[in-house]
């Protein structure tokens, strides 16, 4: 492996030059990405079928077997729908909000390590790329609403941009303890130090509030109130169609895939198997393993919990989460020194 | 909980420990995971169809008697019942005999609201609603059902209609 890499690393240098690093970095990011977008795509069927089950239905089934081109199909809608534009709506905003949307969703995922070797950013403030990132999403969805020029749009993009930002706050304290525990701020690090007990153990209760609050981060059920069908129409992208509203679309589901990824880098050790004796499995199986029981517990939340009330939402975040993390680093703190590790 | 009188420590520990720990949470993502093993309830349609009942009220058909001839004798009560007015009837001019037939027997599926009250006045069972509900049009006019349209609908759903109306018989 590292043979061939050098070779192509010679050849790339003796034809492109100077350029040969770009180009590099290029074919690196699409490697990376073209699985996420897969994964997306098929989140979406996943997500159909999951829930078609947990509602006694069988979900789409119709186009391929079991429905597996059904993504394609829903690709294909999108793609061929038009492009509808408000009269009087301000258009560079209209189109750059989806676009602010998607690509933060994308450009996190050159942190996350998916084994010891296969990090496309291996950087030292990993975590802190990480949580800058994340709060560059509520931008999207704030210009969205504003540049529809419509009520609901824009109640619902305010509703958003208070659910993130309240929740941002809490999802960052649960990963302060983390740091702490392992000394490093690189995700790879990270992983490294949890060998002899994931995250979760010490930091249980941790891990549940990172949990719903990343739920409530991404907007998702139960916590989907910018989207609320029944007050709201859709919220912030009600004036959207075709592929402007597929980028929103694909950017909830790509974080919802990257803050899975997160939570598992963070609590559950990663590419770590969860005994040393299953090693021979390679990590990122093990990985992919972690990513897709979270994502399931995502489908499943929403199977089975009725949507929240927004001054309950704000409750929670303000008056349980955050006493709670903050109380949660003090005591770690506490722990850490008297171990006299720190 | 509803506080009425006092209620005791331990049960308020119980509660708050319930609550930290979110057993009721739980207990309904429980109750999720367990139905999605369940076999499932969906018909698939096109191939899987429900059970229709013998008074199902589909698409009408115009009924003949066994000989070939048509029942209806232009009594025109059909007409005079229907409450959206869907029912247009000419009485044949050339009527033979002591006998009258029908010249134009139309029936505007856009108006008719399936109440059935047609099959009802008939006085010789010749207006029925069949079991046929899969009777699209890609336009109104589409939708108007001719004499022709009607009886052929009787020859096709004769069985089926003879076999509904002898089960609902005893009933009238």
């Amino acid at each position: 492996m590292a043979e061939l890499l050098t070779f192509i690393h010679g050849l790339g240098e003796e034809y492109l030059g100077i350029l040969w690093p770009v180009v590099w970095t290029v074919i690196k990011i699409t490697v990376l990405l073209l699985p996420v977008m897969f994964c997306v795509t098929y989140l979406t069927l996943a997500e159909r079928k999951v829930i078609g089950w947990m509602q006694v239905r069988i979900g789409p089934n119709r186009v391929g077997f079991f429905g597996v081109l059904q993504p394609l199909a829903d690709a294909v809608k999108l793609f061929l729908k038009e492009t509808l534009i408000p009269t009087r709506a301000d258009k560079v905003l209209f189109f750059l909000a989806p676009i602010l949307t998607f690509v933060p969703a994308l450009i996190a995922w050159a942190i996350i390590p998916f084994n010891a070797e296969l990090v496309l950013a291996d950087i030292n403030v990993g975590v802190l790329y990480m949580l800058a990132i994340s709060s560059l999403g509520v931008y999207g969805i704030i210009i969205a609403g504003w540049a529809s020029n419509n009520r609901y749009a824009f109640l619902g993009a305010i509703r958003s941009a208070a659910q993130m930002v309240s929740y941002e706050v809490s999802m960052g304290f649960t990963l302060v303890p983390v740091v702490m525990l392992s000394g490093s701020l690189n995700m790879g690090d990270i992983v490294d130090s949890q060998q002899n007990m994931w995250n979760v153990i010490p930091l249980l209760p941790l891990f549940v509030i990172y949990f719903v609050s990343v739920v409530a981060e991404t907007n998702r059920a139960p916590f989907d109130l910018p989207e609320a069908d029944p007050e709201l129409v859709a919220g912030f992208n009600v004036e959207y169609s075709a592929m402007t509203f597929g980028m929103f679309f694909m950017g909830e589901y790509a974080n919802m895939i990257f803050v899975s990824a997160v939570g598992s880098i963070m609590f559950l050790g990663g590419w770590l198997p969860p005994i040393p004796l299953l090693g021979f499995i390679p990590g990122i199986i093990w990985f992919a393993l972690k990513v897709c029981i979270l994502l399931f517990v995502f489908l499943w939340l929403r199977a089975t919990f009725p949507r929240y009330r927004y001054d309950q939402l704000m409750r929670l975040g303000w008056k349980v989460f955050l006493p709670i993390s903050l109380f949660w680093i003090l005591l770690t703190g506490a722990a850490l020194h008297l171990l006299g590790k720190a | 909980m509803v506080s009425t009188g006092k209620v005791s420590i331990s049960s308020q520990i119980g509660t708050f420990l319930n609550s930290l720990a979110l057993r009721e949470l739980f207990a309904g993502m429980g109750v999720t995971l367990k139905y999605m093993f369940k076999p499932k309830i969906t018909i698939q349609y096109p191939e899987e169809r429900t059970p229709l009942s013998p008074r199902f009220r589909g698409e009408h058909v115009l009924r003949r008697y066994d000989d070939g001839q048509e029942r209806c004798i232009a009594c025109k009560l059909c007409e005079a019942v229907c409450p959206s007015q869907a029912i247009y009837i000419e009485i044949d001019s050339k009527s033979q005999g002591n006998r009258r037939s029908t010249f134009v027997y139309e029936i505007d599926n856009g108006l008719c609201i399936f109440c059935g009250y047609c099959q009802e006045a008939c006085p010789v069972e010749a207006v029925v609603l069949g079991p046929n509900f899969e009777f699209i049009a890609e336009s109104r006019a589409g939708l108007v059902s001719d004499k022709t349209r009607l009886l052929n609908n009787g020859t096709r759903w004769k069985a089926k209609i003879d076999a509904n109306l002898a089960m609902d018989a005893k009933y009238r």
